[in-house]
């Protein structure tokens, strides 16, 4: 009887499938993501505590920023790095779209291989490298080629007077040059997912190619290159060293963008590890947890949007 | 006719204008890359400076062997860190991807590369150097790691995702078990994106400053202990840089030109590594 039973065991061990350790295993493992990410979350939270409870929302609106008085407030730095984000849009996102345009089309594949190449190794490049560049090279370039000449014209305008090296705007310009690659690469993507057949109906109804372009593929491949957009913006809002060595880091608003301003991720660069107290080092802390609140919906909100924009495409092609 | 005339005229101008655009996307690269063999070659030329450690200003034969040797390490320890991880991570999102579980993994890897640096920095002080009360290339490493891995995780899913089912079955209908299947038959002949993926990751690694800020923190002398601050490359440009310093400006575009050659060195192998995937891809 012993033996009857213990072969009716084995054959069922035979018959079910073992456990599948492997994808349990690497499940674990791939865990990891999730798990940074919300441990990050959690640790700057807890780190800015003291700051949370002292200045409660009023952290996110005030103006000063004192140490030695214990006076923190965010609104300058919010500003700086909203500021230079959406100049660097405004400068970025037509040359982008030009080169996705560009590179989306058939044909000369050589020379659009070599632009491409180029493209991403302007990605490549580390962002301590564009600091120096602009630092030593761009700023004073652009301070005497743009800002002097604009302001002498246009310094009536109050936000276009009063030009300086160290300005938001050439923040903005270096900043520009380092979402190009993004924001490229993924409208180009998306530029190509658009259907063949609507180009050639476009096409074959006589428009020509400029038409075709704008009446036809770039409203089609609109949400896409919208979510590019907003990738973008997320690497601009948390580009840091780059940002720092070149937009003079005044804590104020700025009157004009050719003055120097500050931003959240260069005010952290600049003043952590020197952090004069706990109630400093939870400010800067803070700022960092603002930081990555605002890039993880930034983030999030483009990523939904580029996968859909994919999704629809392979619907209906 | 005349309408027809000047719609193509107009088409053709805007074409030209696009292409124009796309020059002037090209320029900067030009300009930075110039810039730096420019002013960077003199002082990189030397050979005391692959082979000496910071000097104090005025005082001749000053080098970035230090730098070099520090970033080499952090970037070391890092890929050993999220290479293995990242990897794995990879091969279940390729294998196991339709869960709701590899859904949370794709997209916190997605949202993980997205994250400003600077703020991986923080993240990394908090846990590693604040309870520890001193500053380590430890935490540098991990910090690195952080930024890597979601980098060779996805990098790692899209090249295993691209492996033709039927060497999966076949391996299964040989009776090998699930593991052995995917770590010695699919990652094999995956290799070349996963490394493609893993150097990319390397050379973003390298090129970061910010997340070292507070965790390696920067060293004058030389160090290979873990546990110790360390100097790295991207540090050494960004701290030479802004001193009001000729000399230590001048060691900053060296060191900036070490940087760039190595960082453009790794993407033009990986370009390299991937273009032999696609060959022989083409072959089977």
């Amino acid at each position: 009887m012993g033996t009857a039973a213990a072969t009716e065991t084995a054959s069922i061990t035979l018959t079910r499938r073992p456990p599948d350790r492997f994808r349990t295993i690497t499940a674990i493992v791939a865990g990891a993501a999730p798990l940074v990410l919300v441990l990050f979350v959690l640790v700057l939270t807890q780190g800015s505590e003291p700051a949370l409870r002292r200045f409660g929302l009023g952290f996110l609106v005030g103006r000063e920023w004192n140490p030695p008085i214990d006076a923190f407030g965010a609104l300058p730095a919010i500003f700086g790095t909203v500021a230079s984000s959406l100049i660097s849009l405004v400068i970025a996102l037509p040359i982008g779209v030009a080169v996705a345009i560009i590179l989306a089309e058939p044909g000369h594949s050589s020379i659009r291989g070599v632009i491409g190449t180029g493209i991403e190794l302007l990605a490549a490049i580390p962002s301590v490298v564009y600091g120096i560049w602009t630092l030593y090279v761009l700023s004073p370039w652009s301070y005497e080629h743009i800002e002097v000449p604009v302001s002498a014209r246009f310094g009536f305008i109050g936000w276009l007077s009063q030009p300086e090296v160290r300005s938001l705007f050439n923040a903005s310009l270096v900043l520009a040059v380092m979402i190009l690659p993004t924001l490229t690469a993924i409208s180009r993507d998306v530029v190509r997912a658009v259907p063949r057949g609507l180009k050639e109906n476009s096409m074959a109804l006589g428009a020509t190619w400029w038409e075709t372009t704008w009446h036809v593929i770039l409203p089609s491949a609109r949400a896409g290159i919208f979510g590019a957009t907003i990738l973008a913006l997320g690497r601009a809002l948390g580009e840091t060293i780059a940002v720092t060595m070149a937009i003079g880091n005044r804590y104020w608003i700025p009157p004009s963008v050719f003055q120097p301003a500050y931003t959240l991720a260069s005010v952290i660069a600049n003043e952590f590890t020197e952090a004069s107290g706990a109630i400093h080092q939870a400010a800067l802390i803070e700022l960092g947890l603002v930081l990555i609140l605002v890039t993880l919906i930034v983030n999030v909100v483009a990523l939904l949007l580029v996968r859909s924009v994919s999704r629809e495409t392979r619907i209906t092609a | 006719m005349n309408r027809t005339i000047r719609r193509r005229v107009t088409s053709q101008a805007w074409l030209g204008f696009m292409y124009l655009l796309t020059v002037l996307a090209l320029i900067p690269l030009g300009l930075v890359l110039w810039f730096t063999a420019a002013k960077g070659f003199q002082p990189a030329s030397h050979i005391e400076f692959y082979t000496n450690v910071f000097r104090p200003v005025g005082v001749p034969g000053a080098g970035v062997k230090h730098a070099i040797v520090g970033t080499l390490a952090l970037v070391g320890v890092a890929s050993l860190l999220a290479i293995p991880i990242g990897v794995l991570g990879g091969i279940f999102l390729a294998e196991y991807g339709q869960t709701r579980w590899a859904g949370w993994v794709r997209l916190s890897s997605d949202v993980l590369v997205g994250t400003p640096s600077i703020a991986v920095g923080l993240f990394i002080y908090a846990i590693l150097v604040a309870p520890l009360h001193h500053f380590s290339a430890l935490s540098g490493s991990v910090a690195l790691a952080v930024l890597m891995l979601p980098i060779v995780v996805r990098t790692a899913e899209g090249s295993v995702a691209l492996i033709p089912n039927g060497l999966r079955e076949s391996g299964l209908a040989l009776g090998l078990p699930r593991w052995r299947v995917s770590l010695h038959l699919i990652l094999p002949a995956a290799a070349p994106g996963v490394i493609t993926g893993a150097l990319l990751s390397v050379a973003r690694a390298s090129g970061e400053t910010a997340p070292l800020l507070f965790t390696a923190f920067g060293n004058q002398i030389f160090s290979l202990d873990l546990t110790h601050p360390v100097q790295a490359l991207p540090l050494t440009v960004y701290q030479y840089a802004l001193t009001p310093y000729k000399s230590l400006q001048d060691q900053a575009w060296g060191a900036a030109l070490v940087l760039v050659v190595m960082v453009l060195a790794i993407n033009l192998i990986s370009r390299w590594v991937l273009r032999r995937q696609i060959a022989l891809a083409g072959q089977m």
